[in-house]
């Protein structure tokens, strides 16, 4: 293999454009591309990694890695598309019979992912010790009922962050019985929690074959274009994957978009502690940078109607984006909740089209200059600027629900609709606009770092707190190494400890989560 | 308010209000409602709405049965209940006491056992009472208003989800909360429990009545607050704002079985400049002011959310929240010598007196 350059490619698939963008190991912007998204997908990533390494001569033998953000997953998921048929076995009987598997789903997206779910006796308490003995039996008995329709099994055992043996003898069982399918295991994807860790278990198995699309898709587009570089993945934390291990944690993607704006807003502006604004065609995020990263969620996170415990930055997400069509309503104006997506460029107005688009009242406002022809809007100018003012108002609004603090904040505007984003609005210090803010996204999934992270209940008794924590502090960052982060400048980022509450032991569960820049080689 | 709309009715509709409530009236405890909800929501699914009665609809040798979770609400999350605990304890009782249980009470009307209770009345097909033990969450068995009328928590009945049962007949009530607390550490950190049972006429006297109902309206009052959940709250009960603030350190530890913490409160809005310090037991137990008590058990005092109004608990408190601290006025059973001997300051270990935070701050 030829000995590889220093340059970076980060691409992000969006609703409207798949951007690229080329940085050097000293995260310098050497080029950018924005990109039709194409109905495929892989196709636009293609052509955007054709466009970004055009404007850079010899580019393509210089590059060492790739990380790519995509709605892949998350968009499967909202149109119920592409996904796997699982088969969902939880470990807990006779424990949690109350409230099956999937019982809380909403019908649709339970028709389109079960092919059969079932309780079997076995889990353990949160000292390790088994509830009762695993039901073996039962659990062949069930494999062999779904034989016939199961492409993904999702295994899911009461305590099993606590301790995971079960969940790997009964992912044996799926081997003898089922061969070669697709297992998830749920200790590897959520942490306590049955029910969140067992949907996002579920939705895991479900996004198996998305996942080996797009690893497959980014694969033939860096062959056809050239390159021989690392591949990653970016997740929903701002930090990265390998393609193998998307394929086996598909469901980690889900969340990375506005991650990756968020970092990448920090990226261009130097600012660790500010408002992010993203704008894109048909919706708007809006959240918080601290210490240079995102804001994380403290409640349950809902995907596609799931109730999961991802880690999620904490976003206010509005309906409103470049492409968000308008239209009268009675005296006053609606906005969307339609939007022309990627067909901005021929139906606006200031293209020649003929729907009125929040783009079109920018322009018509004179906050966004070289965008089509703007005086075709002339026709719907009453119309054009209550949007605007109907725009400020929930930007306005979802900037104050996001804020923590009556504090003023610096707001940074990224994404390819930021000019909807007004220069003045109560309770920000001011709007701050970079340079390449349109590629945002791209840039943070090129700097994105990597990250291992534990969390387990641990029974203090033994061995005392200090090493409990000390044990769960290497572990993070094992973690961490194991996913490509550099040893030497590894550091815990997050140390949480909740006791468990009316015992009379000792016991708490312990979150670590340790992060790094990506090893370099 | 003791009075109960006629045929009044828990179900899928106002089952997630009921939850809601409950986090409003723990005062910080008992956990999360969201599997009891869940429980409940599947019991209604295959069972039907849960008929809620008043205690004057029973007559007095009725046998009540008041019953809840014990333990830690936190391994709940991970080992679900088995759905059949309820009718366990129920078995036990009617083959102890011969006769039929005529309806299902909760014990605590605040966090999880608020919730619980509704699945196994659906379960069983029985009523739910429209009262509680407690008025709010507390920690201990003896923290129930029949022990300060003299009255025995047993014969009380524990089972777990492999629906072993153990029945208690203890000296005392403390001797009970002792027995319970180990067998419940034995059975995985949390277990279902039949306690203080009785006839309908017994219950007359320390029942808290009303609960029910008001955790539900607590619950739609805040859904349909919108923009302004906290005079939504302020229109269901009397409400004490003790101040605004943003959650700016959180410190938990475990001792004797319980987790005792606190959290600093910095102010915003109006109270910018005040520090609030909370301090809990499981249970928000004080909230401080430059080191004097603004707010003490046995009032309920809350954290609300300051955007939805919903209640957090302790478990749940984290840097950075903003939230309104608030108090409720407790149930007056609780604020006579004897409950506060019980549940007052200082049987929590203060050194000051309980002053109802009407009247502190009337």
């Amino acid at each position: 293999m030829a000995e590889r350059g220093r340059l970076r490619v980060g691409i992000d698939v969006g609703g409207t454009n798949t951007d690229a963008v080329i940085i050097d190991d000293q995260a310098k912007l050497l080029a950018k591309v924005k990109h039709p998204t194409t109905s495929d997908v892989t196709t636009g990533i293609l052509s955007a990694l054709r466009l970004v390494l055009a404007q850079l001569d010899g580019a393509a033998a210089g590059i060492s890695h790739v990380m790519l953000g995509t709605t892949h997953a998350t968009n499967a998921i909202l149109e119920r598309r592409n996904l796997n048929r699982v088969a969902a076995i939880r470990l807990g009987g006779p424990a949690t019979h109350s409230v099956p598997p999937l019982a809380a789903w909403p019908a649709d997206l339970r028709a389109a992912v079960s092919c059969g779910a079932t309780i079997v006796d076995g889990g353990v308490e949160m000292t390790g010790e088994p509830i009762v003995p695993l039901d073996e039996d039962a659990v062949r008995r069930f494999l062999d009922e779904v034989a016939e329709q199961a492409e993904g099994v999702a295994i899911s055992g009461v305590f099993s962050p606590v301790l995971s043996d079960q969940e790997y003898r009964v992912e044996e069982l799926v081997r003898e019985v089922l061969g070669d399918v697709p297992v998830s295991l749920s200790h590897e994807i959520g942490s306590l929690g049955l029910l969140e860790r067992e949907n996002a278990c579920v939705l895991n198995a479900a996004l198996v074959a998305v996942a080996a699309r797009v690893t497959a898709g980014l694969g033939d587009a860096m062959t056809v274009n050239g390159i021989s570089a690392e591949a990653y993945i970016a997740q929903n934390d701002g930090t990265l994957m390998s393609l193998d291990y998307v394929r086996r944690y598909p469901i980690l993607t889900i969340g990375s978009g506005p991650t990756n704006s968020m970092r990448g807003a920090s990226y261009l502006t130097g600012a660790t502690d500010a408002l992010v604004v993203d704008v894109g065609g048909t919706s708007t995020d809006i959240g918080i940078l601290t210490a240079g990263f995102p804001r994380e969620s403290s409640t349950a996170v809902e995907i596609g109607g799931v109730r999961t415990n991802f880690r999620m930055p904490d976003l206010v997400s509005l309906a409103i984006g470049g492409g968000t069509i308008v239209g009268p309503a009675g005296d006053d104006v609606q906005l969307g909740p339609g939007s022309v997506g990627y067909r901005l460029t021929s139906e606006a107005l200031v293209f020649g089209g003929t729907v009125p688009t929040l783009t079109d009242a920018i322009v018509a406002a004179g906050r966004a200059h070289g965008i089509g022809d703007p005086s075709r809007t002339a026709a719907h100018e009453r119309l054009l600027r209550r949007a605007v003012a109907a725009s400020d108002a929930r930007i306005e609004e979802g900037v104050d629900r996001v804020k923590t603090s009556g504090r003023e904040l610096p707001l940074i505007a990224v994404g390819g609709g930021s000019g909807l984003i007004p220069d003045s609005l109560a309770g920000v210090a001011g709007v701050e606009r970079p340079e390449n803010y349109d590629v945002a996204n791209a840039i943070g999934a090129a700097i994105a770092s990597v990250s291992g992270e534990l969390d387990r209940v641990f029974a203090y008794g033994k061995d005392g707190r200090d090493e409990a924590i000390a044990e769960a502090v290497r572990l993070a960052r094992d973690e961490a190494i194991r996913a490509g982060a550099d040893p030497g400048h590894v550091e815990v980022v997050e140390i949480e400890e909740v006791p468990l509450a009316y015992l009379t032991d000792p016991v708490a569960r312990v979150r670590v989560k340790a992060a790094g820049p990506l090893k370099t080689h | 308010m003791t009075a109960v709309e006629v045929g009044m009715q828990i179900d899928l509709d106002n089952l997630p209000a009921l939850s809601l409530g409950c986090t409003v009236f723990a005062g910080g405890g008992g956990g999360d409602p969201r599997i009891g909800e869940l429980m409940a929501m599947e019991a209604i699914h295959r069972l039907g709405p849960v008929e809620v009665l008043p205690l004057e609809a029973l007559d007095d040798d009725d046998l009540i049965m008041p019953c809840g979770m014990i333990g830690a609400p936190t391994v709940m999350v991970e080992k679900i209940p088995n759905g059949a605990e309820g009718r366990v304890i129920r078995e036990a009782y009617e083959g102890r006491f011969g006769r039929h249980v005529a309806a299902v009470m909760p014990f605590e009307m605040g966090g999880i056992n608020g919730v619980l209770p509704v699945a196994w009345a659906a379960y069983a097909g029985l009523p739910l009472l429209d009262a509680d033990f407690m008025g709010r969450a507390f920690p201990e068995l003896q923290m129930l208003t029949p022990h300060l009328y003299g009255m025995s928590g047993s014969p009380a009945v524990i089972t777990d989800e492999r629906l072993q049962t153990i029945v208690f007949n203890t000296r005392d009530n403390i001797w009970l909360e002792r027995l319970v607390r180990n067998c419940v550490a034995t059975l995985g950190g949390s277990a279902c429990g039949g306690l203080y049972p009785m006839t309908a006429g017994a219950a007359r006297r320390p029942a808290i009545t009303g609960t029910v109902t008001r955790a539900i309206r607590m619950g739609e009052a805040i859904r349909r607050g919108g923009e302004d959940p906290l005079s939504a709250i302020g229109q269901v009960a009397p409400l004490t704002r003790l101040g605004q603030g943003k959650v700016v350190d959180i410190e938990r530890r475990t001792s004797g079985g319980f987790v005792r913490g606190s959290a600093l409160v910095e102010g915003l809005a109006a109270d910018k400049g005040r520090l609030f310090r909370l301090e809990f037991q499981n249970e928000n137990l004080v909230v401080l002011e430059d080191g004097e008590p603004l707010a003490t058990v046995p009032d309920i005092i809350t954290l609300l959310d300051l955007h939805t109004g919903h209640g957090i608990v302790t478990e749940g408190i984290r840097y950075g929240q903003r939230i309104e601290i608030v108090a409720f006025p407790s149930p007056e059973v609780w604020t006579s010598p004897e409950g506060l001997s019980a549940v007052g300051p200082r049987a929590f270990g203060y050194d000051f007196d309980y002053v109802a935070v009407g009247v502190r701050h009337g």
